[in-house]
């Protein structure tokens, strides 16, 4: 039980920050595909260059994780169309409910109780993709 | 303690994620939140159907419990860190809000046109929520990754499949927001 302890606690830090962010917000997903505020640009623009930082710095230091290796991230397989056929699909869904699954947790959490109809239709749009995945252009 | 209360800037958010990203790697793990909805399939039985799902659930629980712990952290950010104050838009979105028929913007998370009971259980509102929903599980699996798994963790890396995956959710985003949208509302 103990080991699971750190992981809740990172997720706790995790729905505090989206949510004090307000990327959790639907409003914001629309103000940023609109292209009227830096908000979400700097969110995220400022997440990927600290993640770049850290990431350069592990790497000088040889950094291992508790289980003893070195600090790396696992590459994504290569392709293309999966990634921009399938980042496209996620897009539009993305756009049209305004939450990724990530905060689709988390807003359940704050009492927005609705998008659990969101997160059903998600988890079936998985298992859909499950079945289908062979016969996908990836 | 005020600071807390107050919307977080984005130069305190963005190096925030960035620091749940790193940590989880520290831990021999990886940032990704969509992988959680494969799993709760594969806890479902589907892994009796669809290979997709066969694989050892179990080893995830961890990413679950990182789920549990979002849960709470929104509970307790939106009830006790949280001055109950309007989402400070910009004035165009507003506008442009207003315009597709959406009123009292930016007063709680989610718009109530969408979000709320009686507008989830009209067929429309339905129908909007679902295919979303499902969009974002189909189109997340097949891209490999959200934005946790590709637009953060993926770009941290350099991986240009990312880029890719991320330039994916803008086409799609733009193409929603933008043709989609004066249609539906």
């Amino acid at each position: 039980m103990s080991k699971y302890i750190k992981f809740f606690l990172v997720g706790l830090f995790f729905g505090i920050v989206l949510v004090k962010s307000e990327a959790v917000s639907w409003y914001r997903i629309f103000e940023m595909f609109k292209f009227q505020s830096f908000h979400m640009y700097g969110i995220i623009g400022s997440a990927v260059t600290t993640g770049i930082l850290l990431l350069l710095i592990s790497k000088k230091i040889k950094l291992k994780t508790i289980k003893g290796n070195l600090l790396t991230v696992p590459k994504k397989d290569s392709g293309f169309k999966r990634y921009i056929i399938g980042g496209s699909i996620f897009g539009l869904g993305w756009a049209l409910c305004g939450a990724c699954p990530g905060p689709m947790y988390i807003l359940f959490g704050t009492g927005a109780f609705s998008i659990i109809i969101v997160l059903i239709a998600a988890i079936f749009g998985t298992y859909m993709y499950g079945i289908l995945k062979d016969k996908l252009p990836h | 303690m005020e600071y807390i209360l107050e919307p977080w800037p984005w130069y305190i958010s963005g190096p925030c994620i960035a620091i749940v990203m790193f940590i989880l790697l520290y831990f021999g793990r990886t940032f990704g939140m969509s992988s959680n909805l494969r799993t709760l399939c594969a806890i479902g039985g589907a892994g009796k159907k669809v290979d997709f799902f066969k694989f050892d659930w179990k080893a995830q629980r961890w990413n679950l419990v990182v789920v549990l712990g979002a849960i709470v952290g929104g509970f307790i950010a939106h009830n006790f860190l949280s001055n109950p104050i309007d989402i400070d838009l910009s004035q165009q979105t507003v506008l442009d809000l207003n315009a597709l028929g959406f009123n009292d913007t930016g007063k709680s998370l989610l718009p109530p046109e969408l979000f709320s009971w009686e507008n989830v259980l009209s067929i429309k509102g339905l129908l909007i929520l679902t295919i979303g929903g499902f969009l974002v599980g189909f189109g997340t699996r097949y891209a490999g990754g959200c934005t946790s798994g590709h637009a953060i963790t993926g770009l941290s890396s350099l991986q240009l499949p990312s880029l890719v995956a991320v330039v994916g959710f803008f086409i799609g985003g733009l193409i929603m927001i933008h043709l989609i949208y004066p249609i539906l509302f």
